[in-house]
């Protein structure tokens, strides 16, 4: 026995010291959406490697990144929906937006080529109503004339998990569908009304079903229809442009956007006004409490979005998200200023 | 500890060597005794920690899944929505996807397993056994993701291709069956899970059954064949009797990770909260809608909805198992071994 107590002390005593050293390290920790996830781990390695100093971001979910900042487990939480300026109110939270992504629809469609089919956003609402059952249905062949459209069934897929995206995704089909605004709803998963309607695990899962099925349609992250050079569908926008997706058309939507008025930056980007905006563009937000305890966490956590802002736009689009525009980023500045107190009352920023 | 007085194995097993046993000090059978103790008092400790650890998980989940059986009650068990945004939700689909895909997987899997095993034990050449018994632990050991993947890519192109096409000629015009056989052929949906399933279950049954296979007394198989049994007569009235229990173990392994198979069935099921009269229609399993939605659902009552979901899966096992108990007690009733 006495022999184990040699083996055992010392080794008890080296992880006691492990431990402690490991938790001297200045360490902010973050939890939440997965949509933003590649470009946060991107800026925090980059952070990192400037300032010495580590992110740590969890990509556990919006639903558990908002949980987590109520529960103060974490120095910021990370949201791909908003929160109401009122839900921010009751948790004592406020929010920013960090960056932004577009959602695209992509379809299979023999001899339809990316970028040569355009949609309005009722005739998407109507396919994924499972109203048009067809791609050869007069409402499609009317906004392609020159396009010959094959007699095949439509196969509506959408996102089995519940994500950010399809909560753009519903939003922008709620604003421009009246039907889908009734019967459907916007959220993070939705009750899918198409008889057709299959869904697919993440983003990758929706591409493969849209690339695998014939006469498939589909949304996904612009980054994944990019990457795996889907057949995109042109959108009509609320100006009555047919518009790309590409950094442009976010940037213009994300411009035309009135993030003045709108409470505690509840903003979702879907379509905004602008002849070149793309119409299902979104953010995705970071939450804080607006009284903080631990001083000098959050303010380590302003200064890596600060410097993000500043120095990860690059990052971002090489990632296929969208920087904020500069205004907007003057905007939250200003919005740390007024809202992030420590206890006694003094600003942060 | 009122265990302490009746422990005179020690002394006891010390005697059986005569010269040894005036040798040992008092000292030492004492501390032995203590070992003996500890060591019974810790493999106590372990075992029960596993009934601890069962009523921990149920009492969890029953508490997880409080709001949501408030708010549907048994409703919950026959109703088809499953709606986030009014949150209206009910089970029936994945529950019944679950049960579905299971019983296909079974009902191909059990067949195959048992031809394995047969060939492995009776049939096969020495030479052939241990190969092919590899294999089949090495396909045990693939992680369920390489199935799913696997399914996706590889196997729902073929089967939508080559196989679903030939069904709907061929058995969708069948009477009664027929409805099963219908629709788009996407391959992926109900059958294709099943199918997948059926694939991940067998090195797990056909492994057991080989394992109990081979323990049945070579008297026995030597004596039917010496009276003029052919091998089906051998394995079906002599060695299925003997090994019936591990069987039924082996087949409840299997069903245990089908029911709670969940990457490689969220890959092919299609993922769609619906009920379709064919076996093509996607539909939605217990342990695919957990890992679909659990990480974004937020709000009380979908967490609980899915949490009541993860509880009825529990329950759906335990029934499953306590079946089978009743149906080898009931077998070994009838054989007159218990009374």
């Amino acid at each position: 026995m006495k022999r184990i107590h040699r083996i055992i002390t010392p080794a008890l005593l080296a992880l006691g010291v492990c431990a402690t050293s490991g938790a001297a390290a200045a360490n902010i920790t973050g939890a939440g959406a997965t949509f933003p996830y590649p470009v946060y781990a991107k800026w925090a390695e980059a952070y990192k490697a400037k300032t010495g100093a580590a992110v740590n971001y969890q990509s556990i979910g919006s639903g558990g990144g908002i949980k987590q900042i109520k529960a103060k487990t974490v120095d910021f939480g990370a949201s791909d929906a908003p929160l109401t300026l009122a839900d921010l109110d009751k948790a004592g939270l406020v929010q920013f937006p960090a960056v932004m992504g577009g959602v695209v629809p992509v379809v299979n469609v023999q001899g339809v080529k990316p970028g040569a089919m355009k949609l309005t956003g009722e005739v998407l609402a109507d396919i994924y109503l499972g109203k048009i059952k067809k791609w050869n249905d007069p409402a499609i062949s009317k906004l392609n004339p020159d396009m010959k459209l094959p007699d095949v069934a439509i196969t509506v897929v959408n996102r089995s998990d519940g994500s950010g995206t399809t909560f753009i995704f519903t939003n922008y089909l709620s604003k421009v569908s009246k039907e889908w605004k009734d019967k459907v709803g916007n959220e993070k998963s939705v009750s899918w009304p198409a008889a057709t309607g299959t869904g697919g695990k993440g983003n990758e899962g929706v591409a493969s079903f849209v690339q695998r099925l014939g006469g498939a349609i589909g949304y996904v992250e612009y980054a994944y229809a990019k990457q795996n050079k889907m057949a995109y569908a042109l959108l009509k926008n609320r100006d009555g442009h047919f518009v790309a997706p590409d950094d442009k058309s976010f940037q213009a939507a994300a411009a035309g956007a009135d993030w003045k008025n709108a409470p505690g930056f509840y903003e979702i980007l879907t379509n905004e006004p602008g002849k070149d905006s793309w119409p299902i563009t979104g953010a995705t937000f970071i939450l804080m409490h607006k009284s903080q305890a631990n001083v000098a966490n959050a303010k380590e956590v302003l200064k890596f979005f600060d410097w993000a802002y500043k120095e990860g736009n690059k990052m971002a689009v090489d990632l296929n998200y969208v920087p904020m525009p500069d205004a907007v980023v003057a905007l939250i500045r200003t919005e740390w200023k007024d809202k992030l107190k420590d206890t006694s009352g003094k600003p942060i920023w | 500890m009122g265990a302490v007085h009746h422990t005179p194995v020690a002394p006891q097993g010390a005697s059986f060597q005569p010269g040894m046993s005036h040798s040992i000090p008092e000292s030492r059978l004492k501390r032995q005794r203590w070992y003996d103790l500890a060591f019974r008092n810790t493999t106590r400790l372990f075992a029960s920690l596993v009934l601890v650890l069962l009523s921990g998980i149920l009492v969890t989940l029953i508490v997880g899944s409080w709001p949501a059986i408030k708010a549907f009650g048994p409703e919950f068990l026959i109703s088809t929505e499953w709606n986030p945004v009014t949150k209206k939700f009910g089970g029936l689909v994945p529950v019944f996807g679950t049960l579905t895909t299971s019983f296909i997987a079974l009902l191909i899997g059990i067949p195959v397993s048992f031809g394995i095993a047969t060939f492995l034990t009776e049939l096969s050449p020495l030479w052939l056994r241990r190969p092919i018994g590899t294999a089949i632990e090495l396909l045990a050991a693939i992680p369920s993701i390489i199935y799913g993947m696997w399914g996706l890519f590889i196997f729902a192109p073929i089967f939508a291709e080559h196989i679903q096409p030939w069904m709907i000629d061929h058995l969708g015009p069948i009477w009664l069956i027929g409805p099963l056989f219908k629709g788009a052929p996407q391959g992926i949906g109900i059958l294709s899970a099943g199918i997948i399933l059926a694939i991940m279950v067998i090195p797990f049954i056909a492994s057991v059954m080989r394992d109990v296979f081979e323990v049945v007394p070579p008297m026995l198989k030597e004596s039917a064949y010496a009276v003029g049994a052919t091998t089906w007569e051998v394995v079906w009235n002599v060695v299925l009797p003997y090994t019936k229990i591990g069987v039924v173990g082996g087949i409840l392994l299997g069903l245990g990770r089908a029911l709670g198979e969940t990457m490689a069935v969220t890959f092919v099921i299609g993922n769609a909260h619906r009920v379709g009269t064919s076996l093509f229609s996607p539909g939605n399993s217990i342990a695919s809608a957990l890992a679909n939605e659990f990480t974004e659902a937020d709000g009380v009552l979908y967490t609980s909805a899915l949490v009541e979901l993860g509880l009825i899966l529990f329950l759906i096992t335990f029934i499953v198992l306590a079946l089978s108990k009743i149906l080898l007690y009931q077998l070994a009733k009838r054989e007159g071994t218990l009374t």
